[in-house]
């Protein structure tokens, strides 16, 4: 499905075979353990080159290189009631935690289906593919920067 | 059944005050054996993780949807999904849900559809429940089934089919588009970077004037403004009339039940209709004229 990070594909397997209540419970554990952005990395008002344009939890994610040359993931989800884009940003950020940008930048979007399930609606489907979208987004800037022999940012 | 309709409410000056009730009146009703409270949202991960007491989920894909085509359910879906909610037809059933009720609104006009009319809908939704503090659980309570016969679907009066908005528009009948205005204008499917959201054209239907569905609410707390505010917005900015033939729509009809509910019992338009196949049908029909311009 995806030569993402191992962890990712790991979780979305795990989720496979899950039954509909025991899916929305385990996602429900992933939306409880969601921080927020540091302040050291964004405050608000945040910027709106972060904000996922289709996510209808106004999520916003940003990425931090470490010094390897791996990244970090954060995210901020304004809708105190968007527990599906919690619940994906706290699996993006614990599994994409220290990965390197290639590795984020190939996740493929099937994964999203994977996890959260193929009945997934349209809205909400689009939301969580938006929020992946900027996270490759970032990855793939990176790569570009790089190749450039340039700074990343 | 009827209730005594709240002071906060009644103060507002709805054309159908009933058809709301508060988060109060709810909590005073939790173990009424006539009333049936239902949770229905956006988001599937939020009646599981608690909800009012005593409610059960409805949700728009699982239970609504026709599960092959394109469509709701039907009589026998519906009498199937009655009977597992514990209702008959004398049950007052209480809608609520995220997102300013927008859900709520979606499923409380598909059961309009098949007559139900003992419906509410609980003003200011989950949010406002939540914000005051009243108690969430996860327990699904277990319900006894029952025997509910449905009338056919009733598609005539409060729905809306292509070739039907398409005669509308082409005679110049009103049309609200509730979309944003970046879905609205066209601009949002054209720009690098964002998903064609499942349509193949971007715009309006020609003659829709725009008004975001959520601007009906007060964002803090999801209640609906008042009647004097919502007539502000619709008669007096786009020119709406109380005896006009409207249709509302957005991206899948959705987002448009909550406008058609607002004009139908807030302000008592007695026709509008909710076109249901909305842009994600008309953006990929053939031949059906589209503007671009962003005319709010």
């Amino acid at each position: 499905m995806s030569a993402g990070p191992a962890a990712l594909a790991a979780l979305a397997a795990e989720f496979r075979d899950l039954d509909r209540r025991e899916r929305a419970e385990l996602l429900i554990e992933w939306a409880d353990r969601f921080t927020e952005v540091p302040p050291e990395v964004a405050t608000r008002p945040f910027p709106e080159a972060h904000h996922v344009q289709r996510c209808e939890s106004e999520a916003y994610v940003w990425a931090v290189d470490r010094p390897d040359g791996t990244l970090d993931l954060h995210f901020a989800v304004e809708n105190p009631q968007g527990l599906s884009a919690k619940a994906w940003a706290a699996i993006l950020a614990e599994t994409c935690a220290g990965r390197p940008p290639a590795e984020i930048a190939a996740i493929d979007g099937d994964v999203v289906f994977a996890i959260f399930g193929r009945d997934l609606s349209m809205g909400k489907g689009q939301g969580l593919l938006g929020m992946l979208d900027l996270v490759s987004r970032a990855a793939r800037q990176r790569l570009v920067a790089r190749d450039a022999g340039g700074p990343h940012q | 059944m009827r209730h005594d309709v709240p002071a906060e409410i009644a103060a507002r000056g709805y054309a159908r005050p009933e058809v709301l009730v508060t988060t109060e009146w709810v909590a005073a009703h939790l173990d009424d054996p006539a009333v049936r409270i239902v949770e229905s949202n956006e988001d599937p991960l939020l009646y599981p993780s608690g909800h009012v007491p005593g409610a059960l989920e409805v949700d728009w894909a699982a239970d609504l949807n026709d599960p092959v085509r394109r469509d709701y359910l039907d009589r026998a879906g519906f009498e199937r999904l009655m009977s597992r909610l514990g209702c008959t037809p004398e049950t007052t059933v209480v809608f609520y849900g995220d997102k300013s009720n927008w859900w709520a609104c979606y499923a409380f006009w598909v059961f309009q559809l098949f007559g139900h009319t003992r419906a509410r809908v609980m003003d200011g939704g989950r949010l406002k429940w939540e914000r005051e503090g009243r108690p969430l659980t996860r327990e699904v309570p277990l319900v006894t089934p029952t025997a509910y016969a449905a009338p056919e679907r009733d598609d005539r009066t409060l729905r809306a089919f292509r070739d039907q908005v398409l005669e509308h528009a082409r005679a110049g009948r009103p049309l609200v588009d509730v979309r944003s205005p970046q879905e609205f204008s066209g601009e949002r499917t054209h720009m690098a970077e964002y998903p064609q959201e499942g349509v193949l054209r971007g715009g309006h239907i020609p003659g829709a004037r725009n008004v975001p569905w959520a601007r009906a609410t007060h964002p803090e707390d999801g209640t609906f403004k008042p009647a004097d505010a919502l007539r502000a917005i619709y008669e007096g900015e786009v020119g709406l009339r109380p005896d006009d033939d409207v249709i509302t729509y957005c991206r899948i009809g959705e987002r448009s039940s909550h406008t058609w509910f607002v004009l139908t019992y807030l302000l008592g338009y007695p026709a509008v209709r909710n076109y249901d196949g909305s842009w994600t049908e008309w953006g990929n029909s053939v031949g059906l004229p589209i503007e671009k311009d962003l005319r709010p």
